[in-house]
């Protein structure tokens, strides 16, 4: 693969801790556009951490975040939002009793200078994503969340996910509560993600998954990076030992200090 | 979790025929969403009931009084309804009230320092009724103490202030009659008849702009010959409320600023960002808070909206009665107001609700009292029927949310 010289989202040396517990040391992690970037690790690795640091829950302790290339500031969601980061939560983060177009649009409602909400331009916009999205098992953009079941949930956090024109979506173990049809459905709007050029960093136990839709796996273990691995040049073995007993494989591109 | 056979976008829910419609609504029904349904049964079984008992309950001048009887606590359950939005609770309503009440008295006493007009008074009132559900709501906001026991002890505070304010003399006559004229004012006929005009080509205008701005935007309008109905009751409705109005007195004003204010409590709850935002803390806070929703001041906007309705209830009680005495905001102020809101169809559990419920509620809660004092029973019987009304009304909600879990909804 002839890299693209700039990844649209890198962290270098990020770290955070909690108290006297490190939970992040000296991260490093890069996706490029187009790409689907694994970010793999056992219970406890700093997976979910390291995704709230980019998405502004927490702030870090150390090390930079490189947006383009460009070193920024994450205070808040609203400036991950800014930059065009989303983050689709392992819980999905859907309020149940608003429709889907109420999700959709949560914190982002369109509106003019009355604060009236334009509910038609949103609702022909949310039935345009999912469209996009070839996301057709969602028969009414107005019935609750509460209703949609666990793969119809996933599909609306996703599609909300890109409806903004984001740049990197993160995904947390969007498979995790599924079936096998309607994780065949996830599976296939994460690669249309891609497809459509955004940057996509997939977080996962499932390893049958990831060597499925990922171009490349960040290896975590207990707060410290393991190595990056290029899909098509390592196998399941290799990822698991890295992920139980953090052992350095030789396929590794980025060494740790 | 049930899997629903896969529907292509465009194709589903296209049949917008009035028997397609009524099924669906029965099948929402049979899955727990019983709607306005309750309200209405139980709005027709109480005229029934005291018709049959005392034939002056269903008469033209029993219905003014019922509006002024019931403005007070109905303009108070509005608040309710925000707060019970978000899944929290204010048990300081009632006394606020009374505090609004003893302001109001205060700023119009003739031959004092602070003797200022009536809607001067009033609106000091209203911004210490908001000012105080501020000063509420940021105790749960900021430091996350439960609205529960923030609002217990302003239960507690603001009833000794009233005590400490009117003092040895317990009680304060009002003279303005800008203050009074808020519950006892009676509009001419002809307002009347204006204002039902007015209610009905406003209520037309938003259905029907509703209805072109989605046909602009190429969606599924609804079925037409159903929204003209809807217009045409509601209008017919607001005619015949006024009609009687009219054969009696008049309409009473306070009945015009209980509707002006369901009104706008609707539309900021339904229609504008922040009430989208409200319902979404109810529903998922968390959610809320990481979709960039700023949670911290929607509770504390939305306290103080209480607050302050709180507030104009007890500018309209103290007005009623042209005084403020050592009882206001007190005896069932409260209870009634957070019933009125729960039987009109607002969760306990937050984010379900319409701030429509808090007039249903109101009109229930006012007829049984009216209709109980007609027929000379006493205040024990009033209790107990209030009670078990509400009991009935947070049962349905619980069984309404385990049939909608247990059909997948």
């Amino acid at each position: 693969m002839n890299a693209p010289p700039t990844p649209t989202l890198a962290l270098r040396g990020v770290s955070k801790h909690f108290g006297s517990v490190e939970a992040l040391q000296e991260v490093d992690l890069e996706v490029r556009d187009g790409e689907v970037m694994a970010l793999v690790g056992d219970n406890g690795a700093g997976k979910s951490t390291l995704i709230k640091c980019v998405a502004g829950i927490y702030s870090i302790d150390g090390g930079e975040i490189l947006f383009q290339g460009k070193p920024v500031a994450i205070h808040g969601p609203k400036d991950a939002a800014k930059l065009g980061i989303e983050v689709v939560y392992q819980d999905l983060a859907l309020c149940d009793n608003l429709d889907v177009v109420q999700n959709m649009y949560l914190g982002r409602e369109e509106h003019d200078a009355l604060f009236r909400l334009k509910e038609s331009a949103m609702e022909q916009k949310t039935a345009e994503t999912l469209a996009s999205l070839s996301v057709t098992t969602i028969s009414s953009v107005r019935q609750p969340v509460a209703t949609l079941s666990g793969g119809q949930r996933q599909s609306v956090a996703v599609a909300r996910a890109v409806m903004w024109n984001n740049r990197v979506v993160f995904l947390d173990e969007p498979t995790a509560a599924l079936g096998v049809a309607q994780t065949r459905q996830v599976l296939a709007l994460v690669k249309r993600l891609a497809e459509q050029g955004l940057a996509v960093v997939y977080v996962s136990h499932n390893l049958v998954d990831i060597f499925e839709v990922a171009n490349r796996i960040t290896v975590l273990r207990l707060g410290r990076n393991v190595g990056v691995y290029e899909k098509d040049k390592t196998t399941q073995q290799e990822i698991v030992r890295a992920i139980t007993a953090g052992a350095a494989a030789p396929e590794e591109v980025e060494a740790v200090t | 979790m049930s899997s629903a056979a896969p529907v292509e976008v465009a194709a589903a829910g296209e049949d917008t025929s009035l028997g397609a419609i009524l099924r669906a609504r029965w099948e929402a029904l049979r899955a727990g969403e019983v709607g306005s349904l309750p309200v209405i049964f139980g709005l027709i079984a109480i005229t029934i009931f005291f018709t049959s008992k005392v034939g002056i309950f269903f008469s033209a001048v029993n219905f003014s009084n019922l509006i002024q009887q019931m403005a007070g606590v109905t303009v108070i359950a509005i608040g309710v309804v925000f707060v019970l939005l978000i899944g929290e609770i204010d048990l300081s309503i009632g006394y606020v009230s009374g505090v609004a009440g003893v302001v109001v008295a205060e700023l119009q006493m003739p031959g004092s320092s602070h003797d200022y007009p009536g809607l001067v008074a009033i609106f000091v009132a209203l911004g210490v009724g908001a000012a105080i559900g501020a000063f509420q709501g940021s105790f749960i906001a900021f430091l996350g103490v439960p609205s529960f026991v923030v609002t217990l002890a302003g239960l507690l505070a603001w009833q000794g202030v009233i005590l400490k304010a009117l003092g040895s003399q317990g009680v304060i006559g009002i003279q303005d009659h800008q203050i009074n004229d808020i519950a006892n004012y009676v509009l001419t006929k002809n307002w009347g008849w204006a204002i039902a005009i007015i209610f009905t080509v406003g209520y037309a205008a938003a259905v029907f702009g509703t209805i072109l701005s989605r046909r602009r935007a190429g969606l599924r309008s609804g079925n037409i010959i159903l929204s003209v109905a809807r217009v045409a009751f509601y209008g017919a409705l607001a005619f015949a409320a006024v009609a009687v109005c009219n054969h009696s007195r008049g309409v009473p004003l306070v009945g015009l600023i209980v509707l002006f204010l369901v009104v706008l409590g609707a539309y900021v709850a339904g229609r504008t960002t922040f009430g989208r935002h409200v319902y979404a803390v109810g529903g998922n806070a968390e959610a809320a808070h990481r979709a960039g929703i700023n949670v911290k001041l929607i509770k504390i906007l939305v306290f103080s909206i209480s607050g302050a309705m709180a507030a104009m209830g007890g500018i309209i009680f103290a007005s009623r009665l042209n005084s403020v005495d050592l009882t206001a905001g007190g005896s069932t102020i409260l209870l009634d107001a957070i019933s009125a809101a729960v039987i009109g169809g607002v969760s306990l559990f937050g984010g379900r609700g319409r701030v429509s419920g808090a007039l249903f509620g109101g009109l229930i809660i006012g007829m049984i009292a009216n209709g109980i004092d007609l027929v000379g029973y006493t205040d024990a019987v009033k209790f107990i029927t209030t009670g078990v009304i509400l009991l009935a009304a947070v049962t349905l909600d619980t069984v309404a949310r385990r049939r909608q879990a247990a059909s997948g909804r």
